[in-house]
């Protein structure tokens, strides 16, 4: 597990964005955030503060209405999206979900194959290219969902909230093959989650978002003394850490305990 | 469920509707009652055997007309509603008028049709016209109702509108359009009937509801009876057809067609 690297520039810079919805809600306000080469950073936070926005906004798929987001190699690299529904397409297998991204790049089925094998070999699922999605756990409906991410070999890969729907051993099972896979291909991870467990057990660093409009109001480094095992989920760092980030998360919910 | 239970289950049907037609049957012949009020099944089962040189040509007019509207429909429908997905304001001015002819009942605007146009047209254009709405709004709907994320995906790797179309939007149209089909299918058949019946052409090429209307003229009820016995299993006979594709074609993914799963 890589650690933060504080002296590397940012892979991207977000400063001042803001982001006001068609209907007059302001979901960001001022947010000023910093992404790492190599590091897995959590956005923690409560329920519609933003954090998904945040995400789309640096995935291209809206404009802020102020504020600047700059990319360390000044456009936007290659990046993936994982949603918090699986999002596959009901009607094409396995294999040609994963297919899509590099389809839609003009990559005839022979020529993607060898990236969707390997793709689908790192989320565990080899065995099940002609499986359809309703044919498949939810799960391993998210591994396909990962390893559609992953065959573009994105710099960037973005995570909405992926394992929210899943019950805790399935969640548990996919945060550790997350956290090897990242190992793995030293991606940049930037993951949106409600839950302090999972983003202590993940991150490099936590940032902790206030309720809508959403700003960032504390940074927690989680630089664990030994690897990232089983025995990290009950040692009293993992402990002491989610204390923090609970207290942190605390502090922004007290304005609205009134609701 | 034992295997027994399960096909007894299934013959269930068969066997009520052959005590049906013993107690038609035995009500005719006990009653006396006079084949121009009600034949018997025997009568009109004779009736269609003698008759079937004039009924079996009808038949396939029918089927004709019927099979030829539903295949203009499907193109037409299918290539309207992609244009509308594509252009919104080509769906705000043209839909109402898909709507104006949809709720307008067939049988009133067929004697309009049958002026302008030659029977034969007539007719079919008349079936054309009640199977093309259902296979147009359903089409469009399912076009508009892709999976929002997956939309987003699409805009993320930069896809064309062309590959929008034909890898997202198309594919999730398919369970709706195939249950416009399903509609447009039975309603083609209705649409050839009644304009058949308001056009009343004889002669070569006269439809099954042509057949219905003289033998009711002469009082030939047993023909009658039979050529409503075809009409019915032409109907049943499309429905199962259509039933057929819609299963094939969504037999792998769609949670209304699949087996359930363990």
């Amino acid at each position: 597990m890589t650690d933060a690297h504080p002296g590397t520039p940012a892979l991207l810079s977000l400063r001042n964005v803001g982001k006001r919805f068609a209907n007059g809600v302001t979901a960001l306000e001022g947010l000023d955030l910093d992404v790492r080469q190599g590091e897995i950073l959590s956005l923690l936070g409560p329920s519609g503060c933003g954090k998904s926005t945040a995400l789309r906004l640096i995935a291209g798929l809206a404009e802020p209405d102020a504020g600047t987001i700059a990319w360390r190699d000044g456009q936007r690299p290659e990046i993936g999206f994982v949603f918090q529904d699986a999002t596959l397409m009901p009607w094409a297998s396995v294999f040609d979900n994963v297919w899509l991204p590099l389809r839609l790049r003009g990559d005839s089925r022979e020529q993607a194959a060898p990236r969707i094998v390997e793709a689908l070999g790192r989320v565990g699922l080899g065995d099940f290219q002609k499986a359809y999605p309703r044919e498949l756990s939810g799960g391993m409906k998210m591994r396909v969902s990962i390893a559609r991410a992953l065959v573009m070999r994105p710099a960037l890969l973005l995570m909405d909230e992926p394992f929210a729907a899943l019950d805790e051993i399935t969640r548990a099972r996919l945060n550790r093959d997350l956290l090897a896979l990242q190992a793995e291909l030293g991606a940049t991870i930037l993951f949106v989650t409600h839950s302090v467990y999972e983003s202590v057990y993940l991150s490099s660093r936590i940032v902790v978002f206030s309720q809508r409009p959403g700003r960032v109001i504390d940074t927690i480094d989680v630089a664990p003394p030994g690897p990232r095992d089983e025995a990290f989920r009950v040692s009293s760092f993992y402990v002491e850490t989610c204390r923090a980030a609970s207290q942190a998360l605390e502090s922004v919910m007290q304005p609205a305990t009134a609701r | 469920m034992t295997r027994h239970a399960r096909f007894s289950q299934r013959l269930l049907p068969f066997g009520v509707f052959f005590i049906v037609l013993a107690a038609w049957e035995a009500l005719v012949r006990l009653g006396e009652i006079p084949p121009y009020i009600l034949p018997a099944p025997t009568l009109v089962a004779a009736t269609l055997v003698q008759d079937w040189g004039t009924l079996s040509a009808s038949l396939w007019a029918t089927l004709r007309t019927t099979a030829l509207a539903l295949a203009l429909a499907v193109g037409g429908g299918v290539a309207l509603a992609i244009l509308f997905a594509q252009w919104r304001w080509l769906e705000r001015s043209f839909f109402p008028f898909a709507v104006v002819l949809q709720v307008t009942p067939i049988i009133a605007i067929a004697p309009l049709l049958l002026v302008y146009l030659e029977p034969g047209t007539a007719v079919l254009v008349c079936a054309f016209l009640v199977a093309f709405f259902p296979i147009l709004s359903n089409t469009a709907l399912g076009l508009a109702s892709a999976d929002h994320n997956l939309r987003d995906l699409f805009r993320l790797y930069g896809a064309s509108r062309w590959q929008q179309l034909r890898l997202l939007r198309l594919p999730s149209a398919m369970p709706y359009f195939l249950g416009g089909l399903r509609i447009a299918g039975g309603l083609s058949l209705i649409g050839a009937i009644a304009a058949e019946i308001a056009a009343g052409t004889a002669g070569r090429g006269a439809g099954l509801a042509y057949r219905i209307v003289e033998a009711g003229y002469r009082l030939n009820i047993p023909r009658m009876f039979a050529a409503l016995l075809l009409i019915s299993l032409a109907g049943i006979a499309i429905y199962l057809a259509l039933e057929a594709v819609s299963r094939f074609v969504l037999r792998r993914w769609h949670e209304s067609r699949a087996e359930p799963q363990g």
